[in-house]
């Protein structure tokens, strides 16, 4: 794979991953903007509205249209929180050139297009229209609501923004109800200019089309984009400790019949000079995959719950522990999942746990260079973190970490809040404050 | 091995049916990485009646599903899940209603991995205790499926569709149910469904496909046990049993799932091309392309959540199209008459282009999912067609077939809904 990174316009920077492998080419535009409680959700309306139609074309009618023409064509609105940078724009996927069957090629198209959507929307009196503003806040509203559906990932959702109530990073990707439902068309309009001007912009694009290629067919298509002051000044605020001398508590109660138990904690130490190589390691061991501490003992063996798994943001240092279980096993559970943490904190794993720990991200890592989706993200991350390496690097790196890196992490972890969901007259709320580590 | 070449779409296929009645299909991806081994056994939630040795055998509701749960123990105590992820590979394993499938993913040792995929597929050790225990880890599940409205609203309408077909029955069964299954019950599943000449096995990646049948040869079985006939009752109509099924449940908006049953055609070619028509006949009326779907978004009353599909297991071919609406019984009524204005009107030969063109492309794009790939492979094996077909028989489909085929098929009495509304708040005059 050629990896080549060049700024085409001023302040617009394309991450070309040229490779013959893919039967599909992916391309993606990212406006960067810093992650805030008051402009996330205009941030999450705006690609949707853009989407409506371009002045060219100017419904959804037209646009599917030109999408089918070109072997379907598909072109996302694309909101992705990392860390505390929110990406705002669009992720296209489309075939690659070879297998068009008329010997047509879509990355020039399908580039027009996007540039198009972003570029020249569909306008009215010079404003986005607010019909389309209108509609596309009803269905965020929608979604923002939806949430709650899939309990699940409700309740890391709920943790996130109880943990982070007073950092940006509590604030969901779709924003709140409230701010959502007070954004107006004018107000928009304002904000898609400014963000226009002002936004640092990543283009990543995966496929066959050399480099030059690929820059000179998104410099025609981003040509007209307006450029003033551009703010560079984005970045995540990391807290190395938890808010409260003793972990913060939060329970809610809702119609299931299952509880979920989720636990936040803050990386700490570790992120002063973070190795992310270490961190994904640990994660893998204490409870990432199947061979890990949480899946092995709390699932496992002892069938406290259905699932039990970590996960780390290592953009905003915090690890995240999500499980289901029956609502009287709280303690039960909680203390088993922090007693595992201890295990690995004091060196309590085999040679064996370690190795199928650094095998299984190594694996993860390698597997994501067979698919162009999985590239562009892995790519796009790596350019905000300031790192040029690519997946098989970092497994490389990942296979050398060791037992004292491995255990100095678990270290310097700390609980910071515990959210529980349970039913309607389930557990009382006083278990999940006496239950402590 | 016979071995088929796909130039248009750059793919190439191995396949054979061993001596032990062991289907295999190898798709070679030269340059990538990962390597995906699907073993299926065409053994589902559904099956619970069959028989073999000329008697009949009646089985609880969820055995599938608990036998797949129990089949990673192996008899020197490691855990097959354990010991595969050990060696750098990504297992898992699922229970549909037609079949189980235990499946893994990995970068490296590809060989070794699929000997042991092989190997504790093939060796089924239970005990009273291990039983008993897995009872409380899938009562969690089952409870854990309990709230989840996409499982709900999907079992509800497989029961307003059939009216007795054992389709009807949760994978997992129910917390009754699965009380009734011992160590023996198990053993008994295994021997009669987990032979080969009752399974499949699908790999793609970078491999020799002679390795893997090697492998194959090697660790299953040489005899194929006796394939068991399956009992789902007397044949369905195609009218649905009932026609709605209404619940409230924690969500945020009212979700919906409609559906009609197609007949089950007989041989493998009318399988594939019926398959293919299902996929051509809904994106023409209801993907996020047509102007069904833009009407209806326009108007708020679908959003970007909607989608529909086609799905064969145990006999039985159903269409569905479901999300998320403020007013299901619109939705319906609007879904209903698209198909007839279609039927009325006749086929538009230029969207309809546009349709055979964006559908190239989604199966292009398909072909990149090593794990979808892998299970159609497996439900094509079970099924008697090869899917890589699909791309040549799509060519010989015609406008006017497909208008024939929405004229019977699409009509509104054929369908059903299942709907879940939001608990506490008071909506859907419907519901009455």
């Amino acid at each position: 794979m050629n990896i080549q990174r060049r700024e085409i316009l001023p302040d617009v920077f394309l991450t070309t991953l040229q490779t013959e492998k893919f039967k599909s080419d992916c391309l993606s535009v990212n406006l960067l903007t810093q992650l805030d409680r008051e402009t996330v959700s205009k941030n999450a309306l705006l690609p949707r509205v853009l989407a409506r139609g371009s002045a060219a074309h100017p419904d959804m009618d037209a646009i599917s249209a030109v999408c089918d023409e070109l072997y379907g064509a598909r072109i996302i609105p694309c909101v992705r929180k990392l860390g505390e940078i929110l990406s705002v724009g669009f992720y296209a996927g489309f075939i690659a050139d070879r297998f068009t069957p008329d010997g047509s090629r879509l990355l020039e198209p399908v580039a027009r297009l996007v540039g198009e959507l972003l570029l020249s929307p569909s306008t009215k009196g010079g404003l986005l229209r607010k019909e389309y503003v209108e509609s596309e806040k009803e269905k965020l509203i929608d979604d923002i609501r939806a949430r709650v559906n899939d309990k699940r990932s409700y309740a890391v959702d709920r943790l996130i923004e109880e943990m982070c109530a007073f950092e940006n990073y509590g604030c969901d990707d779709l924003g709140s109800e409230t701010y959502a439902a007070a954004v107006g068309y004018v107000e928009l309009t304002r904000w898609y200019h400014d963000l226009l001007r002002t936004a640092p912009i990543e283009l990543v694009y995966c496929g066959s089309a050399d480099a030059n290629r690929v820059a000179a067919a998104l410099r025609d298509a981003f040509i007209t984009l307006p450029r003033g002051e551009v703010d560079y000044e984005l970045g995540t605020d990391i807290r190395m400790n938890a808010v409260e001398s003793s972990p913060r508590c939060f329970d809610e109660a809702l119609d299931v019949t299952q509880g979920k138990l989720c636990l936040g904690f803050r990386l700490g130490e570790c992120m002063d000079e973070p190795d992310f190589a270490a961190i994904r390691v640990f994660n893998a061991l204490y409870g990432g995959s199947v061979t890990s501490k949480l899946f092995m003992n709390v699932r496992e063996k002892l069938s406290l719950c259905y699932y039990a798994s970590s996960s780390c943001d290592s953009f905003k240092g915090i690890m995240l522990v999500s499980s289901g279980i029956e609502f009287d096993k709280l303690d039960e559970a909680k203390s088993e999942i922090l007693a595992q943490l201890d295990a690995v904190r004091s060196g309590d794993f085999s040679d064996d746990d370690l190795e199928s720990a650094r095998k299984s991200v190594a694996s993860d890592l390698r597997a994501l260079t067979d698919s162009p989706g999985a590239l562009e993200s892995f790519f796009l991350a790596q350019t905000l973190k300031g790192l040029d390496y690519g997946p098989m690097e970092l497994a490389a790196l990942c296979e050398e970490v060791t037992r004292e890196d491995v255990t100095a992490i678990a270290a310097g972890i700390e609980l910071d809040a515990v959210y529980f969901l349970h039913g309607q007259d389930g557990a009382d709320e006083e278990d999940c404050e006496d239950a402590e580590d | 091995m016979q071995k088929i070449e796909y130039t248009s779409v750059g793919e190439t296929l191995y396949r054979d049916t061993l001596p032990n009645g062991l289907r295999l299909s190898v798709v070679t991806k030269p340059g990538y990485t990962r390597c995906f081994a699907f073993f299926a056994t065409n053994y589902g939630g559904a099956d619970r009646r069959f028989k073999l040795g000329g008697e009949f055998i009646d089985t609880p509701m969820g055995v599938a599903h608990f036998l797949e749960h129990k089949m990673f123990d192996m008899p020197d105590g490691d855990n097959a899940l354990a010991t595969l992820a050990a060696n750098g590979a990504q297992p898992n394993a699922y229970t549909s209603s037609g079949i189980t499938a235990y499946h893994f993913e990995s970068t490296e040792n590809f060989d070794s991995n699929l000997r042991m995929l092989l190997k504790f597929v093939s060796t089924p050790y239970f005990t009273e205790e291990s039983v008993a225990k897995e009872q409380g880890i899938i009562g969690q599940e089952i409870r854990m499926c309990e709230d989840n409205p996409d499982y709900v609203i999907y079992d509800e309408l497989m029961c307003c569709l059939y009216d007795h077909h054992p389709i009807r029955d949760s994978v997992a069964g129910t917390i009754a149910s699965i009380a009734d299954i011992t160590a023996e019950t198990l053993y008994n599943c295994h021997k009669i469904f987990y032979n080969p000449g009752n399974m499949a096995l699908a790999v793609v990646g970078d491999v020799d496909p002679e390795a893997v049948r090697a492998a194959a040869m090697e660790l299953l079985p040489a005899e194929a046990g006796e394939v068991p006939g399956r009992d789902y009752g007397a044949p369905e109509t195609l009218m649905p049993a009932k026609p709605r099924f209404i619940r409230a449940m924690e969500v945020s908006a009212p979700q919906f799932l409609i559906g009609a049953k197609l007949p089950y055609p007989e041989s493998g070619d009318a399988l594939l091309r019926s398959k293919l028509l299902s996929g051509i006949a809904l994106r023409y009326l209801y993907s996020q392309s047509s102007p069904f779907y833009s009407r209806l978004y326009s108007e708020g009353l679908l959003n970007t959540d909607f989608s529909a599909d086609c799905d064969t297991a145990a006999g039985t071919m159903t269409v569905f199209a479901g999300g998320e609406s403020r007013d299901p019984e619109a939705v319906f009524d609007a879904f209903c008459a698209e198909a007839q204005r279609v039927a009325d009107e006749g086929i538009d030969e230029a969207y309809f282009s546009r349709v055979m063109r964006s559908g190239y492309g989604a199966r292009v794009r398909a072909l990149s999912s090593f794990a979808g790939l892998c299970a159609s492979m497996a439900d094509a094996d079970f099924g008697g067609y090869d899917c890589l077909d699909s791309f040549a028989v799509t060519n010989t489909i015609t406008a006017d077939e497909l208008l024939g085929f929405i004229r019977e098929h699409f009509r509104r009495d054929r369908f059903a809904m299942s709907v879940i509304t939001p608990a506490g708040k008071e909506c859907c005059e419907s519901n009455a």
